[in-house]
């Protein structure tokens, strides 16, 4: 069954000339110079980035839980935020799945998919128990519906959360750091998932990670941003072609981009090393 | 053009957030005290007496008996008594609760043995120890003082306890493997860590002492002068004598007197563990 | 040469000698045998200091003999035992007194607290005259309870009511403070108004937290309670132990005592036990790290 509802492409986001300073006690922190971005729609986007150097911002200036202090953020055309509106809202077109996971414990695996759709009022409640098995039989979950998060493992989690998000039909899909906590295999499966998931439900995704390796498998594009202030220093082409799955790993198209990546990558981090940066930011 | 030059108004604006809370809490507290205010005067305003509230002496009043207390020695002399007792009861609390807790939390054999103990004396409120408290001790002053003592004692063995508890066992281990000596140990890692848990746990046990010196004050209110004394027989003497306003100075005096001494604690807190500061 | 720490804390000892000792050691170290060694040394020390040896100062307390038979006699000395039926009156006076007050308080403070933890406008205006108000204990009221509220009964759950109110509420709010943001803004991301997160995020993440100032606040409830019946009250566990002393009763302070701890003790395991139930998502002290 086709998962899209819709037949015009959504999911094109542009980020202009976005600048944001922080206000700390230490004084104004510049955190994001006037960073642009073009990301199509259905685009894997990965960014990647030194720790501390604001790519987190930026996902939460898209996401609607910053402000901006300049430029502007469209998707599909309209404006999301910009320096009159500097704060975009929170919605369901742009769905976060967040680092430490946010599956609420207290609901089951069904009750947090149909949350979105039910709060929203957008499909009944028959119509989106439907979509959410259909959805989990995608992530590989079936059976998981009357069971709680602790319940499961944490990678059965993050799907889950995925799935979540895609039971709002979101153009763009914005994902921090997602697998960071998971062990390396339990990793691999999860780049699997996503990428038949993707198959499936061709939503824009922004991806953050510190995985360079991760990045070259998954992406579109890979955007190299340099340390703070954060700003694109190199967009990699990802040329490999859909469907990928793991013999990509040794082609040496692969490691050569991701060796090309790297060596972007570890200049920034030095610089951000010898600044003191500090997790998290 | 300087992207940093261009936003004045950002550092503004958390000056004037948090001038806004500070507006919005006096406004809070001086709309509660004019109503308090408004209430004990309704007879004379509005010709009704309003239920519960009205019966409270109006502020005004209370703040006219509070400026001739401030005069007398007997007020101040209440405050050290008080005081006196708390810190001092306070103080044999912290003695023997600390190392209780550690005790509790780094061998268990004294837990297996001494916690149920502990967990079956505890829901026992101190107050119902009085009784008890006055048969054994020879003096009034002592057995006030035991039950004072008490109520700080469970509160502060159980955060040591707690505390002691939670240190990540990474840091003992790495002491250890560095060659420290068990007193090494304790002075250098355990002690430390769970500096945080006891202030937190004094702060919450100088409200439960205060609770207690009051209801204490108040029992033996009808022995002898001696021994009595303090702001919760301030209290009492104003009740028994009728004098409403004085109460509520009382009760003021005491509110104040218990945010002192757990602004005290917490301070004392801070110098001895700084690194705990958020 | 620096001793080496072992699990419990204690030194090392010559081999030989460890042998039994090591023995004796891990025959105690089971719990239930430590509990029975501890619960029996303090009955045992109780006993050898009053009944026993008489020693001063001791000798004035009841002693443990004299508890226990006064308490299983059919016909006690001085009124209360297991088999009168004052003893129960009394407890049910307290208990009576306590449910109304816990419910009052609860019913009134987890909306107030869950009110002011979720609206930062709110807690701007109320809560600095609730943190000044909150330093004055309870107890400190008992005038003005009696002269607010006519009776004996009421000025009572009054004083009871108003700590654990404190509590209640105080905790609530700590606890919506406390609750992961992420689960807001994932609600927020997922269309949901400010009404349903707080009905479908704030509210159940903030259980665990209520249920355990519940605990507190009922544990705070008992403490007013009996200071409030010790200074003005007819029946009741803190009456009972006061009319104890005063009537030179002195067993029946200790029946008294017991029964406080023990009824406390129930009513705060009940409250924690309602908690577990409601919240049967949450799998052996589950970690919000996924």
């Amino acid at each position: 069954m086709q998962a899209s509802f819709h037949d015009k492409p959504r999911g094109h986001l542009v980020l202009n000339d976005v600048v944001k300073i922080y206000d700390s006690d230490g004084g104004d922190i510049l955190a994001v110079d006037r960073c642009s971005l073009d990301i199509p729609a259905g685009e894997i986007c990965m960014i990647v980035g030194p720790s501390g150097c604001g790519k987190t911002t930026l996902l939460n200036a898209v996401a609607g839980f910053h402000s901006i202090t300049w430029g502007t953020i469209s998707l599909d055309g309209r404006e999301l935020c910009s320096s009159q509106q500097p704060q975009a809202t929170p919605g369901p077109d742009r769905v976060v799945v967040f680092q430490n996971g946010a599956l609420f414990p207290w609901k089951t695996i069904m009750d947090n998919l149909t949350f979105g759709p039910l709060v929203q009022n957008t499909l009944t409640k028959a119509v989106a128990a439907e979509r959410a098995r259909e959805l989990l039989a995608q992530a590989g979950l079936n059976g998981c519906e009357d069971l709680y998060p602790a319940q499961i493992s944490s990678g059965m989690r993050r799907r889950a959360e995925i799935a979540r998000a895609l039971m709002n039909d979101p153009s763009v899909l914005l994902l921090d750091e997602p697998y960071r906590a998971l062990d390396a295999l339990t990793r691999s499966v999860m780049h699997e998932a996503l990428l038949q998931m993707h198959a499936l439900n061709p939503v824009t995704i922004l991806f953050i990670t510190h995985d360079i390796e991760e990045a070259v498998f998954l992406g579109h594009r890979v955007i190299v941003m340099s340390a703070r202030p954060c700003r694109p220093k190199l967009v990699v082409d990802v040329d490999i072609p859909f469907p990928r799955d793991k013999r990509v790993l040794t082609t040496s198209r692969y490691r050569h981009l991701v060796r090309q990546s790297l060596d972007a990558v570890h200049e920034e981090a030095a610089i951000s090393f010898s600044a003191g940066e500090r997790e998290g930011e | 053009m300087s992207t940093v030059a261009m936003q004045p108004s950002v550092r503004f604006d958390r000056k004037r957030i948090r001038a806004n809370a500070l507006g919005r809490g006096l406004l809070g507290g001086l709309t509660a005290i004019l109503t308090w205010e408004i209430c004990s005067r309704a007879p004379q305003l509005f010709g009704f007496s309003v239920p519960y509230i009205g019966v409270i002496p109006a502020p005004s009043k209370v703040l006219v008996e509070w400026s001739i207390l401030l005069n007398e020695p007997s007020y101040w002399r209440s405050w050290y008594q008080s005081f006196f007792r708390v810190f001092a009861g306070f103080g044999v609390a912290f003695l023997l609760g600390v190392p209780l807790g550690l005790a509790l939390a780094r061998s268990k054999i004294i837990f297996g043995a001494l916690f149920p103990v502990f967990e079956v004396l505890r829901p026992i409120p101190p107050i119902a120890w009085v009784p008890v408290s006055i048969i054994f001790w020879p003096t009034q002053e002592m057995s006030i003082a035991f039950v004072i003592f008490l109520g700080a004692f469970y509160t502060m063995t159980l955060s040591t306890m707690n505390g002691a508890r939670e240190i990540d066992p990474a840091l003992i281990q790495s002491a250890v493997s560095m060659g420290a000596s068990r007193w090494s140990l304790y002075r250098n890692v355990i002690l430390p860590a769970t500096l945080p848990s006891v202030t937190t746990g004094a702060a919450v046990g100088m409200g439960i002492t205060w609770e207690v010196v009051v209801a204490a004050e108040m029992i033996s209110g009808g022995q002898s002068d001696r021994a009595g004394g303090g702001l919760g027989r301030l209290m009492w003497n104003a009740y028994v004598t009728g004098n409403y306003n004085a109460i509520v100075v009382a009760m003021i005096s005491i509110g104040i007197a218990g945010y002192f001494s757990s602004a005290l604690v917490r301070l004392l807190g801070r110098q001895l563990a700084p690194w705990a500061a958020r | 040469m620096s001793a080496s720490v072992d699990e419990s804390g204690a030194a090392n000892v010559g081999p030989a000698r460890r042998y039994s000792a090591e023995n004796l050691r891990r025959a105690l170290r089971t719990r239930p045998a430590l509990m029975l060694v501890g619960f029996a040394g303090t009955l045992a020390a109780w006993y050898i200091s009053v009944e026993l040896l008489k020693l001063p100062r001791f000798r004035e307390l009841p002693g443990l003999t004299a508890v226990v038979r006064e308490w299983i006699s059919t016909d006690p000395v001085y009124g209360v035992s297991l088999f009168t039926p004052e003893y129960y009156k009394h407890i049910a006076a307290s208990i009576v007194r306590v449910a109304i007050a816990f419910t009052l308080s609860t019913g009134l403070g987890v909306p107030l607290g869950l009110l002011l933890g979720w609206s930062k406008r709110l807690r701007e205006y109320i809560f600095p005259v609730f943190e000044t108000l909150r330093p004055i204990p309870a107890l400190a009221w008992v005038p003005l309870a009696i002269l607010m509220f006519r009776g004996t009964e009421t000025p009572v759950i009054f004083l009871t009511f108003l700590a654990s109110f404190y509590a209640t509420t105080l905790n609530t709010m700590l606890g919506v403070q406390s609750i992961d943001p992420t689960y807001i803004r994932a609600a927020q991301c997922l269309g949901a108004g400010d009404r349903q997160i707080f009905f479908h995020v704030i509210l159940p993440g903030s259980l665990k937290y209520i249920f355990s100032g519940l605990q507190l606040s009922i544990g705070v409830a008992w403490f007013s309670l009996v200071a409030a019946e010790m200074i003005s009250g007819e029946y009741g566990l803190g009456y009972l132990i006061n009319a104890g002393y005063t009537m030179t009763a002195y067993p029946t302070i200790i029946i008294g005592m017991v029964t406080l701890g023990v009824v406390g003790y129930a009513t705060s395991a009940l409250v924690g036990w309602i908690g577990k139930r409601l919240m049967a998502w949450r799998s052996d002290e589950m970690s919000d790290a996924n």
